[in-house]
């Protein structure tokens, strides 16, 4: 019997399709580390910048499928996070403190302690009710970001320039902006993964699957999914960190509910409860935006056939897809 | 001796109805206690009620002494009062051993850790694999809990129920759906339990409740109208007329 407890100790897990091989991945990230000097060398540029702003949603999305793709919570109001993040580096700007390492730690604070504020009121809640709350919260912060007029108001906030490091200059550029955000978003997924896969990511999943099984046996799924809540609502904030200084600007419109609508449209067109579908899903819809956009001003129709038409296909979105061509191959 | 399970009074209505009228009964470490009734009894109320998913209008629920008529079932579990579920409640996307492996997990240190990975736990999954070995389901560990047929998920409720290390388990008509053949394998299975469990067994078939219970309470119409062992119970007159006769008559 020993023995086969170590056979099933040593099975894969279950979502290991999804996943592809370490293989795999290396080949994309040092495809993604070649990306600045081969844009340079073809002379564009603006795809670097185009490729930053896709991870930067790619880990926003990442850190929303923590909760609605393992926790099953329909949040609506995950821009929230992002504006905060981007307003924790603005205000800290305007105040002539422009470092990250102060500038993060504050962003990622502030935003776990308003999703552990809001998440204990939300959580009491599921379903339909969940999402108009969650929509309700992140309303409430957009419109306060609105009308603090000391910050710019409706109209935004632009920084002084882009955060240093320790003191340096680090980011300055658009390739070492690029270098940073993919760094981040390679923590991010490495760490979600094994968040997912660890005793606190199995209780979120059963609870996920069926609440009432996981308090017949114990669990009572409140402290867990709110955990996941924090936890993604930090990440979320993080994002907001680099979009801020992608833009060296700050807006209310990044935590309009149309931005939090996409994020959910990025975890489920790239594969609920995956992990790296969300962030594909993020690349592609920016992707299908910049390409849409540019043959006619109509592009969110098409965007809205592509979708209909990924969701109807497959149910697991970009990632599942991708596992079904895997399996046949 | 102090029952392991006491239950004086209790009580629960639905606007006019009574679904539970009145109940007392007491579980002695180490029986068998089988609760019969006709459909609409108020069985199945009962057990909620027990577990602590559905709160008493009136009454106590004692557990080896201890009252937690006001507990949540997350709280009763953790004290040794686990339930399955009529209708078969498993994680049908996790693995067999996944399912029995989460419920040694939760009584097994914190759950809020968040790196290790909980499938390469030897301890967690050797723990389960001893329940999955005592309901024979060990050589179905790997696959996932949605493929099982029907009586093997009634297996694997047990080896999760199990699992819990609870000393009283209330089992919801374990039966439930099975054919003859899985019927045989759990009444079998639950026989093997009696000797290391206390158990309150709800269960429509008849046969398998006079060969296993020591004691029996039948419920009609939320009362409790008679109890006592199964000889006894079988020629109480009034239990007759209620539901054996019906059964015979059927």
């Amino acid at each position: 019997m020993s023995t086969l407890v170590a056979r099933m100790a040593a099975a894969p897990p279950r979502r290991r399709a999804v996943f592809p091989g370490a293989a795999l991945a290396g080949l994309v990230l040092a495809a993604l580390a070649a990306l600045p000097v081969a844009a340079e060398a073809a002379g564009l540029p603006f795809l670097v910048v185009t490729a930053t702003r896709m991870m930067i949603f790619g880990l926003a999305a990442l850190s929303l499928d923590l909760v609605l793709g393992y926790g099953a919570m329909v949040s609506f109001g995950h821009a929230a996070f992002i504006g905060l993040g981007a307003y924790a580096v603005g205000i800290l700007d305007a105040h002539g403190i422009r470092d990250l390492a102060v500038q993060a730690p504050v962003a990622a604070g502030a935003c776990a302690l308003f999703a552990l504020v809001t998440g204990a009121i939300s959580l009491r809640t599921r379903g339909v009710y969940f999402i108009m709350i969650t929509l309700a919260f992140g309303q409430m912060a957009y419109f306060f970001m609105v009308s603090l007029a000391a910050y710019g108001g409706d109209d935004g906030l632009p920084l002084s320039g882009r955060s240093t490091l320790f003191g340096m200059r680090l980011i300055e550029g658009d390739p070492a902006l690029f270098y940073c955000v993919l760094a981040v978003l390679t923590a991010a997924l490495l760490v979600l993964r094994r968040v997912v896969a660890s005793r606190f990511g199995r209780v979120l999943r059963g609870s996920r699957d069926n609440a009432v099984r996981m308090q017949a046996i114990g669990f009572s799924p409140l402290p867990y999914r709110l955990t996941a809540y924090v936890i993604a609502g930090a990440i979320a904030g993080l994002a907001g960190v680099l979009l801020a200084n992608q833009a060296e600007f700050v807006s209310p419109a990044y935590m309009s509910w149309q931005r939090s609508g996409e994020l959910i449209v990025m975890v489920v067109l790239g594969g609920m409860g995956t992990l790296v579908g969300p962030v594909v899903g993020a690349a592609a819809l920016i992707a299908l935006e910049e390409v849409l956009a540019h043959y006619s001003d109509h592009w969110r129709l098409g965007l809205g056939l592509m979708l209909v038409a990924v969701v109807l296909l497959s149910r697991g979105g970009l990632a599942g897809l991708a596992a079904k061509i895997g399996r046949r191959a | 001796m102090t029952p392991l399970l006491s239950v004086r009074n209790l009580r629960k209505s639905y606007g006019a109805l009574k679904v539970t009228d009145d109940v007392s009964l007491d579980v002695a470490s180490g029986e068998l206690h089988a609760i019969i009734g006709p459909n609409g009894a108020g069985k199945t109320t009962l057990i909620h009620q027990l577990s602590g998913s559905l709160p008493s209008d009136s009454g106590t629920v004692h557990l080896a002494g201890e009252d937690v008529t006001d507990l949540p079932m997350v709280a009763r579990v953790r004290r040794g009062l686990a339930r399955s579920f009529q209708i078969t409640s498993i994680l049908d996307g996790f693995s067999v051993l996944e399912n029995v492996a989460l419920a040694v997990q939760a009584r097994s240190g914190s759950s809020f850790r968040f790196f290790r990975p909980a499938a390469s736990e030897t301890a967690l999954n050797a723990e389960a694999m001893d329940a999955l070995g005592r309901v024979g389901l060990a050589d179905r560990a790997a696959r996932r809990a949605g493929s099982l047929s029907h009586g093997e998920k009634r297996q694997l409720e047990l080896a999760v129920a199990l699992a819990t290390k609870a000393r009283l388990l209330l089992l919801d008509e374990p039966l439930a759906g099975t054919g003859p053949e899985e019927s045989a394998i759990l009444v079998g299975l639950m026989r093997e339990l009696k000797s290391t469990h206390t158990l309150v067994l709800i269960e429509h078939d008849m046969d398998a409740v006079f060969a296993l219970a020591d004691r029996m309470s039948v419920l009609v119409y939320g009362r409790v109208i008679a109890s006592g062992a199964p000889s006894v119970v079988r020629s109480d007159p009034a239990v007759r007329a209620a539901y054996l006769g019906e059964e015979e008559a059927a």
